[in-house]
């Protein structure tokens, strides 16, 4: 059981700064995402959290002990890395027990404790072979059998699945997941730059932008009530839509949002019309790109769509489901 | 690359310019290596280029004594084979003669006339007839006879038995491997653990310290001889040691190759990928067990290509070891004797050509059997770093 | 003989375990003197940091102290010495420069070094472009190369011995053993006594480097060459130019920085030539070069360490722009990285 504790942490590269003043509070055995566009200071933020990076300034506890000048090997934490950073040299096994070695463990006791966690992430028939000689998921498994043998209290992931295909991440997120459940009592601290990672996987998700934090909340909250047009315009897909002018003006704001599936068609001319510019057919879903006055939006329709491109359309927010922003962008209760 | 383009008539041309090339390339060790297995007589009589062919050589026997006549039909002969008393000569006979104005006056096969009504026959096998209508005395027995007789190519390894044991070159060639392998061994390990430092730890002035190492890749190593050499000739009266000591060279070849090795070994490191060091700390490796543990095992192509630099340089070096290291029997190494043996031999090829391939094909075997690494580090060391 | 081998297997042993122990030696006692095993104890984080600012010294520390020893404290001493006497003990500016200025063997010497330089760096340079070039399109160009590589593995002195039997010299009218005589007679010329044909045994001297270096020019330009996209070659082609304008308005400009480095890198060992001269004609029949003259000043004939020592700072100042050169290109790497 471990929390983590941010408070007013910064951090620079000579002049760049690139974490600004973030302080968050991780609670023991929750599973965080932090998630933002490249460049948003994430990786840098879970660095910081590991140790590899030193902060500027603030405060970092984990387990309620400050440990800003800790070195990562004793914050009790493990990290899946981007690349898994296997050691190529190594066999599974021996990748999987370096850390136990290093603790200066017996031989017998490493051995036990790799050969669990080998057949709890079914890999007890390759302990002996190289990373070089396993497929990508395998290699993913091994990786987390790293953090899991070693107990760590947190464990922390800068975007592990970002380099499998998009099959092997499905099913990959799905192991995660699966983790998570096994090991209720890990913290968790996952990094990506994938807002369908962040929403499927997390409890909670922090989004970032510029080395800030935008919004902290579940899934659920950012996705219905994202506090700026920064949050709103991440989370989700395909993106929110963003109107100004005369249909933003009536409801007394600089901007509304409206997600492509919150439209309504009508009949009669309204606010928001023009014609239909081009339509993807998914099967399931139908995106239509209609282009307006305001710019192109587009709609979501379930199933196939009736409409022709080049047909004048009226489109119609649902008005629970409008999102109003105000001069600063951020969200107007 | 080109196969593409490339038009046939042309392809036989560039084959022949690339044959004339890798000849003329290859024409002055050959010919080291081919003289060396020579006969030292044959060395010094004709070209190297010509021991592959026959040789015609002119030679002198003596023909048997009078007591081996035989009387047959009232004439008396004397028969035998001019090879029988020549030392190592053996061939075909085209011409012979018994007169030294006319070594090859008659070919072989043919009947000379002597004087007193004699007459000779030497065939080509060597195998000759000497005739006389009266019997042989005193006189005329044993006389002599001139032949050129054809030589086929002849090798030996005489002259390396003699370079080996008894000109002190075996004896060089131990003292050259005393030198080599540790003053190989030892700037390795300490410039891997100099180059894993300047790429990975964090130290203050590594910048500056990266930059003086580049500098110091330029330094005419000549310009470093004198001040050494007081160093340690001061170093050896203080401590009571001779100055000129294996240890002193093994010093001097690892702080000339250091520059080279750094460079080379670190931007090999600093090339490996940064998640792995990472991870190994969070391991909680310590920044000498990451060496060991995962840096030294991965940058072994980077250590290979170093070793047969620094082995061929010092194995090859002249100056540093007859600066530092002293010229009796068992020191000097094996350039110092060949360029020794230059100076007091120079005549003597058979000596001359023995030594130097000796001293060459323990180089060239470990070029030939680790090319792949050698140009893996002349690229790096050139291309890479500029 | 067995003693001999059994005091050099000795020698090697000790030598190499020596340098072994210093670095398991060094981090062992670091590692006890500071322990970091007890897990989160405050104690074990303070020493592991005291652990990370030692460390990186027990690590460069040899490199540095040789570094120093070996090529530091000479550089600055010669510069010293060159501004001193004889033996070094009188302080004398720079006269020693000014005796080098009006010297006829330094002028000799900094003339072939010159010719050397002219010479040399470009005909190995050319060389190895062309056979880079040629060997490209064969089957078995990296045979063909390797051979041209092998003499790069033959020390100075064993190539000077190889040469001395190319370069041999018998009377007129006998055998000549020498090839490169035995060619000049077959054709109908006088043999010559080629190392001390006054000016011109400079170039028979050459030949011998650029006969060693040309293998390294193949081999690096050979490289790049395998790197430029072959669809540029294609794209040329398909624009209707023939091999020789592919050769030089595709290839050598996409490889130019690769053929200067190859350049500056024999240009550099031209500057040091030192052991060809000392086996083929110990500097006599003129063909003296800087490195020579400063062995000789230093080691021959009474010596004066100031006059050499002037010398080397001639060769240091040469090879000067081309080291500040080199510190750049790594800088921007270093910031690439």
């Amino acid at each position: 059981m471990a929390n983590i504790k941010l408070t007013n942490i910064n951090k620079s590269y000579g002049s760049a700064q690139i974490i600004k003043d973030v302080s968050l509070d991780i609670k023991s055995g929750e599973f965080i995402v932090f998630v933002g566009p490249s460049g948003c200071g994430k990786s840098t933020l879970l660095r910081s959290i590991s140790g590899l990076d030193q902060v500027t300034s603030g405060t970092l506890e984990i387990d309620n002990a400050v440990v800003n000048d800790v070195p990562p090997s004793k914050r009790g934490i493990a990290m899946v890395f981007q690349s898994y950073a296997l050691y190529p040299h190594m066999s599974v096994f021996e990748n999987i027990g370096f850390a136990l070695e290093n603790q200066g463990l017996p031989r017998a006791e490493i051995k036990k404790k790799v050969e669990a966690v080998g057949e709890m992430l079914q890999l007890t028939s390759y302990l002996t072979r190289l990373p070089k000689a396993l497929s990508g998921g395998q290699r993913q498994r091994v990786a987390i059998g790293r953090a899991i043998v070693r107990g760590a209290k947190v464990f922390l992931f800068d975007e592990p699945l970002s380099n499998l295909d998009a099959a092997l991440r499905v099913q990959m997120r799905m192991e995660i997941a699966k983790l998570k459940r096994d090991l209720p009592n890990t913290t968790m601290v996952y990094v990506t730059h994938d807002q369908v990672e962040a929403m499927t996987m997390a409890d909670r998700i922090v989004v970032l932008q510029a080395g800030r934090v935008m919004q902290v909340g579940t899934p659920m909250e950012l996705y219905e009530n994202p506090n700026s047009v920064f949050v709103a315009g991440f989370i989700g897909s395909p993106k929110m839509n963003f109107i100004t002018g005369l249909p933003a003006e009536k409801l007394k704001a600089k901007t509304i949002g409206v997600r492509p599936e919150h439209f309504e068609f009508s009949k009669t001319p309204t606010d928001i019309s023009g014609t239909l510019d081009y339509t993807e057919v998914l099967g399931s879903d139908s995106f239509l790109y209609v282009s307006t006055s305001t710019g192109m939006l587009t709609v979501r329709e379930p199933g196939r769509t009736q409409y022709k491109t080049g047909q004048k359309l009226n489109l119609k927010p649902i008005a629970e489901h409008v999102h109003r922003f105000g001069q600063d962008d951020s969200s107007l209760k | 690359m080109l196969k593409r383009f490339s038009l046939e008539p042309s392809r036989i041309a560039l084959n022949i310019a690339v044959l004339i090339i890798i000849a003329l390339w290859t024409f002055p060790t050959a010919g080291l290596l081919i003289s060396s297995l020579r006969d030292k007589n044959d060395i010094a009589a004709s070209g190297w280029w010509t021991a592959l062919s026959s040789a015609d050589v002119a030679k002198k026997g003596r023909l048997k004594d009078k007591v081996d006549q035989v009387e047959k039909d009232g004439k008396f002969t004397i028969s035998g084979n001019v090879f029988e008393g020549a030392d190592g000569v053996s061939g075909k006979v085209s011409a012979f003669g018994t007169k030294v104005q006319a070594p090859g006056g008659n070919p072989a096969g043919t009947v000379a006339t002597l004087d007193n009504g004699q007459t000779l026959v030497v065939n080509v096998d060597g195998s000759y007839v000497l005739t006389s209508p009266t019997k042989f005395t005193d006189e005329d027995s044993g006389g002599r006879v001139f032949y050129i007789a054809s030589q086929p190519p002849r090798f030996t390894l005489e002259n390396y038995q003699t370079v080996l044991f008894s000109e002190g070159i075996g004896r060089s060639f131990i003292n050259s491997l005393t030198v080599t392998i540790p003053a190989t061994i030892i700037p390795i390990l300490i410039a891997a653990f100099a180059a894993y430092a300047l790429a990975w730890m964090k130290l203050p002035f590594r910048g500056l310290i990266i930059a003086i190492i580049v500098g110091l890749l330029v330094v005419p190593l000549q310009m470093s001889l004198i001040p050494l050499l007081k160093l340690y000739n001061a170093a050896g009266t203080f401590m009571g040691v001779p100055s000129k000591t294996y240890l002193g060279v093994w010093l001097a070849h690892t702080g000339f190759g250091l520059p080279f090795a750094i460079y080379l070994l670190r931007s090999y490191i600093a090339g490996l990928p940064k998640d792995l060091i990472e991870s190994a700390q969070i391991d909680g490796a310590n920044d000498f067990k990451i060496f060991r543990r995962v840096v030294l095992p991965l940058c072994f192509p980077a250590l290979a290509s170093f070793a047969i630099f620094q082995f061929l340089w010092v194995w090859n070096d002249l100056l540093v070891a007859i600066v530092f290291l002293g010229s009796g029997p068992d020191q000097l190494v094996l350039t110092g004797k060949l360029n020794a043996l230059l100076g007091s031999r120079g005549g003597n090829w058979e000596i001359l050509t023995a030594s130097a391939f000796v001293t060459i094909i323990v180089p060239l075997t470990v070029f030939f059997s680790l090319q792949r690494y050698f140009v893996r580090g002349l690229l790096a060391g050139s291309v890479k770093g500029g | 003989m067995i003693a001999q081998v059994l005091y050099a297997f000795f020698t090697v042993v000790l030598g190499v375990g020596g340098c072994f122990g210093y670095f398991y030696g060094s981090n062992w006692l670091l590692d006890r003197t500071f322990p970091a095993n007890a897990n989160n104890d405050a104690s074990a984080v303070r020493n592991l940091r005291v652990q990370a600012n030692i460390r990186p010294w027990l690590f460069l520390g040899p490199a540095l102290l040789l570094l120093s020893v070996y090529l530091i404290f000479p550089v600055i001493q010669t510069v010293w010495l060159s501004f001193h006497d004889r033996a070094g003990d009188q302080f004398v500016g720079l006269a020693n420069y000014k005796w080098a200025f009006y010297d006829d063997q330094f002028r000799l010497s900094i003339f072939n070094n010159i010719l050397w330089l002219a010479v040399v760096p470009a005909l190995c340079t050319l060389m190895g472009l062309i056979i880079a070039v040629l060997t490209d399109r064969l089957w078995w160009g990296n045979l063909a190369k390797s051979l041209i590589f092998m003499p790069l593995a033959i020390s100075f002195v064993g190539a000077s011995v190889i040469w001395k039997f190319v370069y041999d010299y018998r009377g007129a009218g006998q055998q000549q053993i020498g090839i490169l005589n035995a060619i000049v007679t077959y054709f109908g010329g006088d043999p010559q006594v080629w190392i001390s044909l006054p000016f011109w045994n400079n170039f028979f001297l050459m030949a011998i480097l650029v006969w060693i270096q040309t293998g390294f020019a193949t081999v690096i330009l050979a490289a790049a060459l395998r790197g430029i996209p072959e669809d540029t070659l294609e794209a040329a082609n398909i624009d209707g130019a023939g091999p020789f304008k592919i050769f030089y308005r595709i290839m050598v400009p996409q490889i130019y920085s690769t053929i200067l480095v190859v350049w500056t890198t024999i240009t550099v060992l031209v500057l040091k030539i030192f052991d060809i001269v000392l086996t083929m004609t110990n500097s006599q029949w003129n063909t003296s070069v800087l490195a020579n003259l400063m062995f000789d000043w230093m080691f021959r004939g009474g010596g004066d360490f100031g006059r050499g020592a002037a010398i080397a700072i001639v060769i240091m100042v040469a090879v000067l722009p081309i080291m500040i050169w080199n510190i750049r290109q790594a800088n921007n790497e270093q910031k690439g990285h």
